[in-house]
């Protein structure tokens, strides 16, 4: 019997209608009672990948719920997805972390600021970090542009701010930041990739 | 990577050098397993420690850190001296045949041209013999002594066995039979991949190791082979695609170059960077410069772009100045940067020389942190007691830190280091109120835009003409702006060879780059993706991995840029009649009509064999360069010293102080200044990655702080010995930029070498550690490392420096 990797998940968890387990001799009642539910068997599986080394691991993530509209997904289980044709489900001692990355103690969850010669951080709302950081860089932009050089050479250039990219983002956000970046005429720009 | 992981299974012979791809890259590196068990492969690896690599390896030789280019080309010397290269394929397939100025020369370490004030080359005497018609002459007897074959002997003849031993410490039989495995894949059909990393990237003259080798597997017929090819194994899972997108300060996207002062207008900035083809009849690919650069143009101005104002040329900003991460940190170290953005970059940690990086941005008026984890960066200015010295009080700088989310949260895609493109789905929400990358710069953008809208200011032209057609404006999605680095049509694309066929009709998305146009009609964020999202859909979103030809080339999984191409220079892998020269091995063929095979073909499909179309298409030669003038340190790499080197002499050109180290790397004079010297720092020190940690990012990770939770040192028996140092005894290690303490491990397995007659000790340091995270607190390992970067890429020097130890 052909059996898929996803059937197989079927066929171990408890809803089955028992014909299989039949199959093999054993009364459906008493089965039922014997095997124990397939812990992913309910999860919602989705395709992912290992966001640490260039390998780029597939990942499979199982979180609770079915992604309808008031469902909260919980990511509770991440493994490596062996239809990957590099990685083959494999995963290494650090991909094999990834559910404690995800659940860290340490990731942010709010805006803060700390003011200047403060020795603490202040939760702030989004609107008022936006707000805040677009003023310093408006300020900083309008005082400091450099529409022409001394001969005379259009250069539009804001030379005193900077900005560090995040290899760890997906090709999307690096390529609108790009963008936001040569639009608002920063020249400052880099990447963990050089480093 | 030239190839791909999964092709390493097809070499004959697995080099690790320049990296440990056992730890660094574990899933990728069972290919090499794959090829040991399955091909009855080699597998050798050089390195300053005997590695996890080392461990599965048939054969291991040691090093001396920050030697490899004398070790490599020594290897070339090896090759030459003893006829082990692939004729056809050097002669045919390489510049070995053509001609060099007269005025070139080596002297005592330097090329022709050196100006030791600016340290720097004045590179025209780096430059092939033309003919009338503007044609580089070449001879095919390779005979001549202005040949680049001869000038390459001549330069490596120096590169003698006793000379390698001196410099790296490799026992002399050990580096012959490590060139012996090498000369093995000589032969047309077998091959030799090199699996390198930062060993080798991070080195005052890391991009020249990363030549040498170059050089060697051009001259053994290796590129473009399955199973060959030079294949760098790279950061985080995205670090190609963020390189792709060239979130860099010299570059636009698809590695572009950013217009210059020198380039006032459109015309003379194409016209620099298009160029013409240096031998009749060759591709010269980059001649498509100006299709892929107003395809730019016109993805991020729109209609703004026109014909009439050069699509908007002066939008963009011109580049001042160097703009790498060392550059940065040193403008902003001399007060003259106001603001700065940190985005899942913890550079405190991780750039060199820690107390100048912190220094540097406690003057900054306001610095922004977006980061899904609390990084060391966000806290520059708290104390946190011996691991970071700090004074709140006495720090202006006014510091946010926003949360955003990580690859579970996110959809999109990533770009591994086969330069395969695959997208992911977003599993959950982030916690709290984190927010995706996209939504964050965006939201920054048009609360500029609006502020600039309302009260106006400096040049508001490019932030209001910004593109920005996305239906959720303050939450662009990831699939639109795929879409925008793929490319579409803006008019009707029409057939080159027929202007009435129209390929493209407007509003569609191109199927590839050939379809971009330099008149406006077409629009493309990013070239080298350009088809990746086609007329049939997210191609890097395909998940069908059927391997027919066996090779592992998998070409209907996800989508590899160029051109959904896995295996870069393929043309290479046949002879000049289009016959593979392994057929076991057959990634490409010439069937009569056009070429095809396992793979997209590196070449013009109709080009026949005998119009004698060469395989490298990216160069105007159409070869590959043995000679390439690119480089800012020399055409051909020559062995330099680290900045903080245990010699006082560099034994290729003992009579010249100033080749010591790199001649063209810039150095900062303060930087400069607390180099140390090797009566206070004796030791050679190195810095590396662990398997189960991945830079200062699982430090956050209980499970990865479980399995390797507290700082440590490697040092080799004998040093210990001699400095009393038990294994688990706290050490203090120190450079002349600071110190560090930690815990000693002492070990068989970093050798102690003789150098130039001296026992020369290594002290190895792995990075993972920092103030903020679940592991025991540590000590920034950067605390110790020197300022300075490759002379061209400009990464910094932390694979080789001076360090003391003694006991804490």
């Amino acid at each position: 019997m052909q059996v898929t990797r996803r059937q197989f998940f079927k066929i171990c968890s408890a809803g089955l209608g028992g014909s299989s387990i039949a199959m093999l001799g054993y009364s459906p009642t008493a089965a039922l009672a014997e095997v124990r539910a397939f812990k992913l068997a309910k999860a919602t599986e989705t395709r992912n990948m290992c966001p640490y080394c260039s390998v780029s691991c597939g990942v499979l993530i199982y979180s609770t719920g079915d992604k309808s509209k008031n469902s909260k997904a919980d990511i509770f289980h991440i493994e490596g997805d062996p239809d990957n044709p590099v990685s083959r489900g494999t995963l290494c001692p650090k991909g094999a972390g990834l559910l404690d990355m995800v659940k860290s103690p340490n990731r942010l969850k709010y805006p803060e600021v700390r003011e200047p010669g403060s020795n603490e951080w202040k939760r702030i709302s989004w609107d008022e970090a936006i707000e805040r950081i677009a003023k310093h860089m408006k300020a900083d932009r309008d005082a400091n542009f450099v529409e022409k050089n001394d001969a005379g050479v259009t250069v539009n250039r804001w030379p005193t701010f900077g900005f560090l990219a995040s290899s760890a983002a997906g090709n999307e956000a690096g390529y609108l930041g790009k963008k936001v970046l040569r639009g608002l005429g920063v020249i400052g720009i880099d990447t963990q990739a050089r480093i | 990577m030239t190839n791909h992981w999964v092709d390493i299974k097809n070499a004959d012979l697995v080099l690790v050098m320049g990296g440990n791809a056992a730890e660094a890259h574990p899933c990728g590196f069972k290919w090499a397993i794959e090829a040991k068990k399955d091909r009855k492969a080699k597998l050798v690896t050089v390195d300053p420690r005997f590695t996890r690599s080392a461990a599965v390896s048939d054969y291991y030789a040691p090093l001396r850190a920050g030697s490899d280019i004398a070790f490599l080309g020594g290897v070339i010397h090896y090759l030459l001296a003893n006829d082990k290269i692939h004729h056809d394929y050097v002669k045919h397939y390489s510049n070995a045949a053509f001609l060099i100025n007269p005025g070139f020369k080596f002297e005592d370490g330097l090329f022709s041209g050196y100006n030791a004030e600016k340290r720097n080359y004045d590179k025209a005497t780096w430059s092939y013999q033309l003919d009338k018609d503007g044609f580089a002459m070449v001879d095919e007897s390779l005979q001549d002594p202005n040949c680049v074959f001869q000038l390459l002997k001549k330069h490596y003849s120096r590169y003698t066995p006793e000379l390698v031993n001196k410099v790296t410490g490799t026992p002399k039989e050990q580096f012959l039979k490590v060139c012996e495995y090498i000369a093995d894949t000589a032969a047309p059909d077998k091959t030799m991949t090199i699996l390198y990393a930062l060993g080798w990237t991070q080195h005052s003259k890391g991009s020249q190791n990363i030549r040498t080798m170059a050089i060697i597997q051009t001259l053994l017929g290796n590129m473009g082979m399955a199973g060959g090819g030079i294949n760098a194994l790279r950061g985080h899972a995205n670090v190609q695609g963020i390189t792709d997108m060239c979130t860099f300060g010299a570059n636009l996207p698809g590695y572009l170059t950013c217009p210059t002062d020198a380039d006032p207008d459109r015309k003379t900035y194409l016209e620099k960077r298009t160029p013409k083809p240096l031998r009749p009849g060759q591709m010269n690919f980059p001649q498509n410069y100006p299709k892929w650069f107003t395809s730019l143009c016109k993805a991020w101005y729109g209609n703004a772009a026109t014909k009439e104002n050069d699509f908007c040329y002066d939008w963009l900003p011109k580049l001042a100045g160097a703009q790498d991460t060392l550059a940065m940190f040193d403008r902003m170290h001399q007060g003259k940067m106001n603001g700065f953005v940190c985005q899942g970059f913890n550079p405190l940690a991780s750039v060199s020389n820690k107390k100048k990086v912190g220094d540097a941005l406690a003057k900054l008026k306001y610095l922004v942190v977006i980061d899904p984890l609390v990084t060391d960066t966000s806290e520059f200015w708290k104390p946190h007691g011996e691991f970071n010295e700090a004074d709140p009080a006495k720090i202006a700088t006014e510091v946010f830190r926003l949360p955003s989310t990580l690859f579970a949260e996110q959809t999109g895609s990533y770009t591994n280091s086969g330069r395969v493109i695959q997208w992911h789905w977003k599993a959950a929400d982030g916690p709290g109120e984190s927010r995706d990358d996209i939504d964050i710069v965006a939201g920054l953008f048009l609360k500029l835009k609006a502020m600039y809208a309302k009260d106006g200011g400096k040049f508001p032209d490019a932030i209001m003409g910004l593109t920005w057609a996305y239906r959720q404006p303050a939450r662009p999605s990831p699939e639109e702006l795929l879409q925008e680095i793929s490319g579409k049509a803006l008019g009707d694309v029409f057939d080159p060879k027929d202007a009435t066929k129209v390929i493209v009709p407007a509003g569609q998305q191109i199927a590839g780059f050939a379809q971009l146009r330099d008149d406006g009609s077409t629009s493309c964020g990013n070239w080298i993706y350009g088809g990746c999202w086609s007329q049939a859909g997210n191609l890097t979103a395909r998940r069908d991995n059927s391997d027919p030809s066996g090779l592992g080339q998998t070409l209907n999984w996800g989508f590899a840029w160029p051109a959904n191409r896995r295996i870069i220079y393929n043309r290479a892998s046949c002879d000049l009649s289009g016959k593979p020269w392994d057929p076991k091995r057959a990634v490409l063929r010439w069937t009569g009509t056009a070429w095809g095979g396992n793979d997209i073909p590196d070449m013009r499909p109709d080009a026949a064999p005998d119009q004698n179309v060469m395989p490298f298409i990216m160069t105007p030669e159409g070869v590959a360069r043995l000679f390439a003038p690119g480089m800012a340190e020399g055409p051909f790499p020559e062995h330099y010293e680290p900045f903080e080197t245990p010699l006082e002499k560099n034994p290729f050109s003992p009579n010249n102080p100033k080749t010591l180290s790199n001649p063209a790397a810039r150095v900062y004079k303060a930087d400069m200044e607390v180099f140390g010297k090797a009566k206070d720092f004796p030791y050679v020190c190195t810095t590396y990655r662990l398997v189960e940690h991945y830079h200062f990012w699982t430090k956050h990770s209980k499970l990865n702080a479980i399995t390797q939770p507290e700082q440590f040192v490697e040092i080799g028996e004998e040093l210990a010995k001699e400095k009393g140092i038990a294994n688990g005894d706290k050490v203090k290690v120190r450079s002349n930029r600071g110190f560090i303490k930690a815990v000693a491990v002492v070990t068989k397995r970093i050798p102690t070498l003789m150098i130039d007659g001296r026992k020369t000790h290594t002290v190895g340091i792995p990075i993972h550690w920092g103030f903020k995270g679940l592991t025991k607190p540590g000590f920034i390992t950067n605390t110790l490392t020197p300022y300075v970067g490759d002379a061209n890429s400009q990464t910094p020097e932390y694979k080789a420096f001076l360090v003391n130890i003694e006991k804490a």
